[in-house]
């Protein structure tokens, strides 16, 4: 009885807007075989970036989102009881590599640090996963390709990635794309005309100026692009970016006014 | 250090004003119960006159009350009593203030109600605290004035109101650091958005609340949009025929209105939104400047079309045209701050380029080619064709510079010579510790008389303790050495460990005892189990203690011994359990000089350098509580624990110099800081010797939130016994 689950690759092209340079130098890091770590801001489009690499490279994506409770068991796999037996069933990561897909951790920073160093070995020239509750060593095959991401932006000092971690990737950096393109994004996601989407970047501008100053994170691409959905929902606009911008930005009372007002202003 | 048991009377507990007539209470002292009997009929001439004297002119006596009393005679038992205890709370402050408010008292009340008239000693007595006596003295005579903007007669709006508001409102729209402030008008020095006091020019106060945000919208588009000059115009050479000349003033307010026309279509291309805004405040334009528009109306218009219009204006001999948002405009003041500016900035991405060309060896070399600025807005230099990204302070500065000048000049571009990267460097920086140096941080204080906080009025500064002797640390543990093995043995078993939990519906192995029971169960015909996994689960103690530690003059010797000790104590004991925790000393000199001493942060090892600021812990000054417990909670805050703990060691009751913070007052701003750190989830605790502690620490920290030790010399060997119960 075989419970592990069967992978398969990408059929239809995401939309991914490439900004600079990152297309070839995952292209090239993937022919390498060496993993990539992937920086930025929440909303930035990392997670769309590994889909549409995966899908321009034919592979199929592993993606697996980081949580405190992660275990190590829930990437490498567990035996589970079926009838009278045990049946090993493979984790997330050990099927990515079996199958030669690309695994893609995000928010590696929020899975617990004893979790993170079984991707060691994997992320170094070995480019092995050690299944030790098979005794199994399995070889990733030069297909294969890990790939995690993470948010400097967060200040805790308990979220940061330890050097011994991060030293073993391809970093990229990625941040809102430059105004324009942006715009180009969010009308071409949020199906709305380009001057609605160059008011919602502005928006979206205003509200980065207040990062620090009351506000953890301006908004991301994606919360622009929520409130264009709405707009081309028949939305109109200020109720749009008032719930998909200024309330999701935050709670607080005297800042959501200040929102409020950065959204009249657009509008 | 007074240590006399306080005698608190229901009033003063709880700050709380109520008129003599209602008390009801059966636990009225005897005092009150006789007053109760005459309650509700006024006071004749002589008995306010009694009462006035008590709580007015207890030290000058060159004032009779008599005219005051005569005066108040006429109004109700109610109201007399209110009088009296606002006047004898403003005395408190300031006699001068309790005079006035006495006399003004039957004119007030003619005009105010209950509310109205606290809300006036309450202006009143802020207005003291901000602007001293005579701003005092002009808000309380102002009693029409301040009644009628009470009742929204006159539809005003107030900077203090939407100064919060407005200020992350132009942070959004500016993405540097615009200052918001008051002044006489609106205007601006290219750093400082100046707004008046108030404002009332227009119909209703939210109307009045939307001129503020189109006068501050124009004055930030006016540095955003170049009307100070560019690298290409030089606004005083411009304006040369006019300054300092008769015409100066037509021709100022003639260029703000040709610029705020510009401006508008250049906020409109952008923020169509805040034009719809403007245009409402505005309404329709002034005929005079109706040709004008085909030419500035265009988001393409620059200064240079103002300059050539401007000319042409003032021929015109007509009067400027009013505008309902005016601004006012100061080339000399907003050049000199912005030629500082610019020759900040431009010294930062300098320093910056010479750090990163030296880093990459070629510093000595001078450049044929200059560098040039990307496009995208000075986050990336390209310099001899390779891309630098500058730091994030060079890229700020370099924004900056961009926005006054349209572009980062290329004589900045020429890296400042040798020398490191130094970001934080400022003109008049270098400041050494001295008294009349800007306050670190700055702090509300809670006047229980009054029922409101004072804005702003602790002054607090932050330093690290001198480190002391090496030597006392390793001494103190000697002595101690089998107490401390001991304390760590116990704390060793409270720290968080890992288990695993078996018989789990999930879980990262199979537990076999739970399979070989569920199997049997099945034999056995029972409904097996699922739960037949084990969980690996860690109790992470996720705890934050902030030790606050009395440096007051009073600990001086014996106390102060016993602090270093305990501390010394403390940080073995926490350093087996492994919580995060900091320890700070505070003292104090009146409340322009509240001190926090560094010993231990909360990122900082348990290492030499800490031992040594243990050793250096010493008696200062005096105890003001409230703002060092508003001062650490911030601080305790800022950790990512689940749990915060704030202790305090300390050997008395707040206590301050000339003030009246010995009393029930520093007692009452003590208890209220606590609560706001309560507010937050921050849990206080004090560890005390004051044997009269009881008395007040019950009041200030809660029933069983404190310790009292009888012998000082206790503390040291107490103290991780008491951790351990709050913390585990």
């Amino acid at each position: 009885m075989n419970l592990s689950p069967e992978l398969s690759q990408p059929v239809d092209e995401p939309y991914y807007q490439p900004i600079a340079n990152e297309v070839a130098l995952f292209e090239a890091s993937h022919a390498r075989r060496l993993p990539v770590l992937l920086k930025g801001p929440t909303g930035c489009g990392k997670t769309r970036f590994v889909e549409y690499m995966a899908w321009r490279l034919k592979r199929p994506l592993v993606t697996v989102a980081c949580h405190d409770d992660l275990t190590t068991a829930d990437l490498v796999g567990r035996y589970l009881i079926v009838g009278n037996e045990t049946v090993w069933v493979d984790g997330p990561l050990t099927a990515a590599v079996r199958a030669g897909a690309i695994c893609y951790l995000d928010e590696i920073v929020e899975a617990r640090k004893d979790t993170i160093v079984v991707i060691h070995p994997l992320a170094d020239a070995r480019r092995v996963l050690a299944v030790d509750k098979r005794g199994e060593m399995v070889a990733a095959p030069d297909s294969f390709m890990l790939v995690v991401s993470y948010n400097p932006g967060y200040q805790s000092v308990l979220k940061e990635i330890k050097p011994s971690t991060r030293q073993r990737f391809v970093a990229l950096d990625f941040d809102y794309p430059e105004a324009a393109v942006e715009a180009g994004i969010v009308g071409r996601e949020g199906g709305v005309d380009f001057e609605t989407a160059r008011r919602l970047v502005k928006l979206g501008e205003l509200t980065r100026n207040l990062k620090g100053a009351g506000l953890d994170e301006g908004a991301s691409t994606r919360l622009l692009v929520h409130a264009a959905q709405l707009i081309a929902a028949g939305i109109e606009p200020q109720a749009a970016c008032t719930a998909a911008v200024a309330r999701a930005l935050c709670d607080d009372p005297d800042m959501n006014g200040t929102l409020d007002d950065l959204v009249a202003a657009v509008f | 250090m007074t240590s006399s048991p306080p005698s608190f009377s229901a009033r003063c507990l709880f700050g709380q004003f109520r008129p003599e007539g209602s008390y009801s209470s059966p636990t009225d002292n005897p005092e009150d119960l006789r007053r109760k009997a005459g309650a509700n009929r006024r006071l004749f001439g002589d008995e306010l006159e009694t009462r006035l004297d008590e709580v007015l002119f207890a030290s000058h006596s060159h004032r009779s009350a008599t005219k005051l009393a005569l005066g108040l005679e006429a109004l109700n038992r109610s109201q007399q009593e209110r009088v009296l205890h606002w006047a004898a709370v403003a005395a408190g402050t300031y006699a001068e203030i309790g005079y006035q408010i006495a006399t003004f008292a039957p004119r007030a009340f003619m005009l105010l109600d209950d509310g109205g008239f606290d809300a006036w000693v309450l202006a009143g007595l802020d207005a003291y605290d901000r602007h001293g006596g005579r701003a005092a003295m002009d808000l309380l005579r102002d009693i029409e004035g301040f009644s009628a903007g009470r009742n929204g007669a006159r539809p005003v709006a107030k900077f203090t109101d939407i100064e919060a508001r407005l200020g992350r409102f132009i942070q959004g729209l500016a993405g540097r650091p615009l200052n918001l402030a008051v002044g006489t008008c609106a205007w601006t020095d290219s750093e400082t958005i100046f707004l008046p006091p108030e404002q009332d020019s227009l119909f209703d106060a939210a109307a009045n609340r939307r001129l503020y945000k189109v006068q501050a919208a124009i004055l930030w588009a006016q540095s955003r949009f170049g009307s100070f000059g560019s690298a290409s115009v030089d606004l005083e050479t411009s304006l040369a025929p006019w300054l300092g000349k008769a015409e100066e003033e037509r021709a100022l307010i003639w260029f703000a209105a040709l610029e705020s026309v510009r401006l508008e279509a250049c906020i409109a291309f952008e923020l169509s939104g805040l034009a719809t805004e403007i245009a409402a405040v505005r309404g329709a334009w002034p005929d005079s400047l109706l040709p004008l528009l085909p030419r500035l109306f265009r988001p393409q218009a620059t200064l240079s079309d103002t300059l050539e219009l401007l000319p042409l204006c003032l021929l015109g001999g007509e009067d400027a045209p009013r505008l309902a948002h005016a601004v006012r405009f100061d080339p000399a003041a907003a050049q000199r701050i912005r030629a500082a500016r610019i020759l900040r900035d431009m010294k930062t991405v300098q320093r910056a380029i010479s750090a990163l060309k030296g880093s990459s060896g070629r510093s000595g070399e001078h450049d044929e080619s200059l560098p040039s600025l990307a496009t995208d807005a000075g986050a990336y230099l390209s310099l001899e064709g390779e891309a630098l990204v500058l730091p994030p302070e060079a890229r700020a500065a370099a924004q900056s510079l961009v926005q006054d000048l349209g572009e980062v000049p290329p004589e900045c571009l020429v890296p400042a010579g040798p020398g490191p990267w130094q970001p934080t460097e400022r003109e008049g920086g270098g400041e050494d510790f001295a008294s009349d140096r800007q306050a670190d941080y700055r702090y509300d204080e809670w006047d229980y008389r009054r029922r409101a906080y004072r804005k702003g009025w602790c002054h607090l500064f932050e330093t690290e303790v001198e480190p002391g002797d090496r030597a006392y640390v390793a001494a103190v543990r000697q002595r101690h050495s089998a107490l401390i093995k001991q304390i760590r043995r116990r704390f060793e078993m409270l720290r968080g460990e890992n288990r695993m939990l078996g018989r789990q519906p999930e879980g990262e192995e199979v537990d076999l005892d739970a399979v070989v029971d569920a199997i049997a169960d099945r034999r056995g015909g029972l409904e097996p189990t699922a739960r037949l996994f084990c969980r690996r689960v860690r109790n992470q103690r996720s705890l934050a203690a902030m030790f606050m530690v009395d440096m007051s003059g009073s600990t001086k010797g014996w106390v102060n011994e016993a602090e270093r000790e305990a501390l010394v104590m403390l940080s073995e004991a926490i350093e087996s359990l492994g919580d995060a925790y900091a320890i700070y000393g505070f003292s104090g000199w009146t409340r322009t000089r509240s001190d926090i001493y560094r010993i231990k942060r909360f990122d900082e090892a348990y290492d030499e350098a800490v031992k040594a600021r243990i050793a250096a812990v010493e008696a200062k000054d005096y105890t003001r509580m409230g703002v060092a417990i508003r001062h650490l909670t911030a601080l305790l805050l800022r950790q990512p624990a689940r749990h915060r703990l704030l202790i305090t060691l300390s050997d008395g009751r707040p206590d301050d110099f000339g003030d009246e913070y010995r009393g029930h007052y520093g007692i009452e701003d003590t208890r209220r800081a606590l609560q706001e750190a309560r507010e937050q989830g921050v849990r206080s605790y004090c560890i005390t010797i004051d044997s009269h502690g009881a008395d007040y620490l019950a009041h200030m920290y809660g029933a069983a939130r404190f310790t009292v030790l009888d012998d000082v010399r206790k503390l040291p060997l107490k103290i991780a016994d008491i951790y351990r119960r709050l913390a585990s």
